[in-house]
């Protein structure tokens, strides 16, 4: 018994191992979670060149950069990566660092499940990116892959592209399931789920929604799969089968996916303004049924992505609806996170300003949505430019910036360095100017008739596209500059308190911890009042 | 929540995950150039990047589970540890059924919606204008391109076998004995279950062992039932629809049976060397578990795919 007792002790106390094997053998939940971090910051510039590419090509009507095959390529892959490399690992890295200390665990419920979910992510990409230096090109088929684009009419590394998502979809669900055992059993005593801080809360919800999903994702490609290489016919009408199938199976995973995109930025944006608005979220309970609702009715949505397929009017009618519906829990984040600015002792520091752009500018991507849902009109809007406007809106100035904020917001804590402030408002205001510069002139091009994935454009439709290949590449630039900040904020700056920001301490267990915190968070629980 | 003396379990560091991240590579390069050699460099022998693939698989699952086991038994896994497995195992099932979930899905769609919009009929009944001629009815034995994808000769369901031979027919239908299997076999586990909870070990190791024979037995008749489908009745994953859902289905299914086989029957010999106690059986619960899952699988494709 004395030799497991010495073992504890032994394992309470140890810091990170030296050199390589620190990174690749790590069950550290912060450890992991840096790796998360730099690995989608790593996809962020790769897909980012994806699209510097596809807005150099649209800078100007005609064909002058590259092929439309290889435009292709371009579009789907940017889709693919900013989706599945960028987007959904950063949340991921946050949730690993954020979560075991707001809740005062030690680490991640099953630490080994974590490092392997991480270390699948690698692979997978490897094998993507890899199909683009083969003889056929890589995905060519847009990131939402329907059949028979993607089936018949594949090229033949769509195998490699099958197999490369359904790792990932492994690695999601695995993440997933550690998440949610983390929350649901880890948490502190006294810890209530209603005392439970809101990122925790957006985490819990969006694990369950990726555990719900994901498995449907891996269906999907495995049914393309067999379609393609053992003559089924799920998606041949020649069979018996319909290409529509595939489109409902793959919003029903999709839409969904687009919830577990932004759910975590809400949490983050809810701490970061309650936090510098000196005041304590309003509303609470509120918004946790209104994160609970979006998650239940993503499940009922899935159709609206597809009202021009050719459904029956029942259907899209109820689509419609079921949409509409999706804007008043939404309507209540907004309003709360209004509220709880009403009447605060405010301050302008970085995070804050993602967050406030964020509400904005996501209100701007929601709104569109909205009209997105009225049938009638989405038979105008489907397929245009106008799209690309609106989930842009609400995946760049809406999840990334939701990303941003979290990064400026605890960055103080895992280095244990305040960021540069200077640098940090440049980085926004650069961000924030060219953000609308590049998606916002995409509204008018595509309520013109601007249809998307064309390497080519009517004349037209000219100056606004130059406009917005100006601000993308603006806004590319631009990230450079949280590199070197984020660089500089891990090498040098003014050493952060505990508390890092005034007020903190109450606002969170994670402000209890020294900055930058031990290798273990919480070796002991906190009791919670 | 009542193990606060005691610290929570971290290793120290682990091997085995990024082992684990590496065999996958390993598959779905194996997997993807086996499909299509003329992509990767290994030509003809990429099946043996694939094969080295699941070896390493069996291998890095075996010491992982090793690893577990052993902590387990020198004591280190905690209450709250403990729960974390039980949370882990419930959600993975959940995502298990999830995956089900897309296939009963494309079942429902192509029997409600596709097929019968194929024949002509309903709002979107225009797609008849496709392969005009074609006439809806499931079980799918005229697909609309009998060129492409011939249609079965015969089909599985419970309908048929009773038109064919009366009680006859059904007596000489291979899922009733499935289904005899799969159920009592869901019984037995969970008989096997009481015995470990009530220290009985007899009555544990028995039981998990009817449980066994049970599942094999499964396994084998739908073997059985697979060949009498390629040889005799033409019915094969492409016969159109229905033997695109048929097998997709029944086949995932039977693949996780094989798991859940494989789990109870490390749980077995784990019994017999004396592992698990009424409060230590983690292992077992979670492939009993499995087991109850399968089963209701079994269930769900006896309604949807033969009965109805």
């Amino acid at each position: 018994m004395s030799t497991i007792v010495e073992t504890h002790e032994d394992h309470g106390h140890h810091g990170p191992a030296k050199g390589l094997t620190r990174w690749l053998f790590t069950t550290n939940h912060k450890d992991i979670g840096t790796l998360y971090l730099w690995f989608s910051f790593l996809m962020l510039f790769i897909g980012g060149a994806m699209a510097m590419v596809v807005r150099a090509e649209l800078f100007e009507p005609g064909l002058q950069i590259i092929q439309p095959e290889f435009f292709n390529q371009m579009t789907t892959n940017h889709g693919l990566i900013m989706v599945f490399g960028v987007i959904m690992p950063a949340f991921v890295g946050l949730a690993n660092w954020m979560i075991p200390m707001q809740i005062g665990a030690p680490d991640m419920a099953l630490p080994r499940l974590n490092n392997l979910s991480f270390w699948l992510l690698p692979m997978a990409f490897t094998i993507l990116l890899s199909t683009l230096f083969m003889e056929p090109g890589g995905p060519n088929f847009g990131w939402t892959f329907y059949a028979p684009l993607s089936t018949t009419y594949a090229p033949d590394t769509v195998t490699f592209f099958i197999f490369s998502i359904h790792i990932m979809g492994a690695s999601s669900i695995l993440g997933s399931i550690n998440i949610i055992t983390t929350i649901l059993n880890m948490r502190a005593p006294g810890l209530t789920l209603m005392k439970m801080p809101l990122f925790c809360w957006s985490w819990l919800i969006t694990a369950y929604l990726l555990i719900a999903v994901m498995p449907v994702l891996a269906g999907t490609v495995t049914m393309m799969l067999m379609d393609i290489h053992f003559g089924t016919s799920f998606f041949n009408a020649a069979g018996g089968g319909d290409p529509i199938l595939f489109q409902h199976i793959f919003w029903f995973f999709g839409h969904p996916e687009v919830y577990i995109m932004i759910l975590p930025a809400f949490g983050i944006v809810s701490h970061v303004i309650s936090t510098f608005s000196r005041k304590p979220i309003f509303g609470y309970s509120s918004m946790v049924y209104a994160l609970t609702s979006i998650a239940i009715l993503s499940f009922v949505v899935w159709a609206h992505h597809m009202f021009t397929v050719g459904m029956p009017l029942a259907g899209e009618l109820f689509f419609m609806y079921s949409t509409m519906l999706i804007a008043i829990p939404t309507g209540v984040k907004v309003f709360n996170w209004v509220a709880t600015m009403f009447k605060g002792s405010i301050s302008f520091e970085t995070p804050m300003l993602f967050a406030i752009a964020f509400v904005a500018l996501f209100t701007i991507g929601g709104f569109s949505g909205l009209m997105l849902t009225i049938v009638p009109a989405d038979f105008q809007y489907h397929d245009t430019y106008f799209v690309v406007a609106h989930f842009h809106y609400v995946l760049v100035p809406g999840s990334l910036f939701g990303i941003f904020a979290g990064v400026y917001y605890w960055i103080p804590k895992w280095t244990g360095n305040m960021y540069d402030e200077t640098l940090g408002k440049l980085h926004f205001w650069l961000s924030f100017i060219s953000v609308n510069l590049t998606f916002f002139p995409m509204h008018f091009v595509g309520l013109a008739g601007m249809p998307r994935r064309y390497p080519d454009y009517a004349l037209q439709f000219a100056d606004f596209n130059a406009m917005a290949s100006v601000g993308a590449f603006i806004f590319g630039f631009s990230q450079l500059l949280l590199l070197f900040i984020v660089i500089k904020s891990i090498r040098t700056g003014k050493k952060a308190s505990s508390e890092v920001w005034e007020d903190a301490k109450g606002r969170g267990l994670e402000w209890t911890l020294e900055s930058p915190p031990p290798y273990h968070s919480f070796t002991i629980q906190p009791e919670v009042k | 929540m009542s193990s606060h003396q005691q610290p929570y379990y971290v290793p120290k560091s682990s091997k085995l995950p990024f082992a684990m991240a590496v065999t996958m590579l390993t598959l779905i390069i194996g997997a993807s150039t086996t499909l299509k050699p003329e992509l990767g460099p290994f030509g003809e022998n990429s099946y043996l990047v694939l094969l080295t693939g699941f070896l390493m698989m069996w291998t890095t699952m075996f010491f992982w589970f090793s690893q577990v086991i052993k902590e387990n038994n020198e004591g280190l896994n905690n209450l709250m540890l403990n729960n974390s497995y039980y949370y882990g195992m419930a959600w993975f099932i959940f995502s298990e059924v999830m995956f089900f979930f897309a296939f009963f899905f494309a079942l429902a769609y192509i029997r409600n919606f596709a097929v019968p919009w194929l024949g002509g009929e309903g709002e979107k009944g225009i797609s008849n204008i496709l392969w005009p001629g074609f006439e809806a009815h499931w079980p799918l034995m005229v697909t609309p391109d009998q060129a492409a994808f011939p249609g079965p000769e015969e089909e599985m369901s419970f309908g048929t076998a009773y038109g064919h031979g009366g009680l006859a027919g059904v007596l000489g239908w291979i899922p009733l004995y499935n289904t005899i299997c799969l159920l009592s076999s869901s019984v037995t586990v969970h008989i096997a279950h009481l015995g470990l909870k009530n220290g009985n070990r007899l009555q544990f190791n028995l039981f998990l062992a009817i449980t066994l024979i049970l599942g094999y037995s499964f396994v084998v008749l739908q073997a059985i039932e697979y060949s009498e489908a390629y040889t005799q009745m033409g019915l094969t994953l492409k016969s159109g629809a229905y033997g695109t859902t048929f097998f997709m289905l029944t086949g995932f299914h039977g693949f996780h049976v094989c798991l859940g086989a494989i789990i109870l029957t490390i749980m077995l010999i784990r019994g017999l060397r004396g592992h698990f106690s009424h409060d230590d059986q983690f292992g077992f619960e979670a492939g009993s578990w499995y087991w109850h899952f399968v089963d209701v699988v079994w269930i769900c494709l006896v309604a949807f795919v033969y009965v109805m």
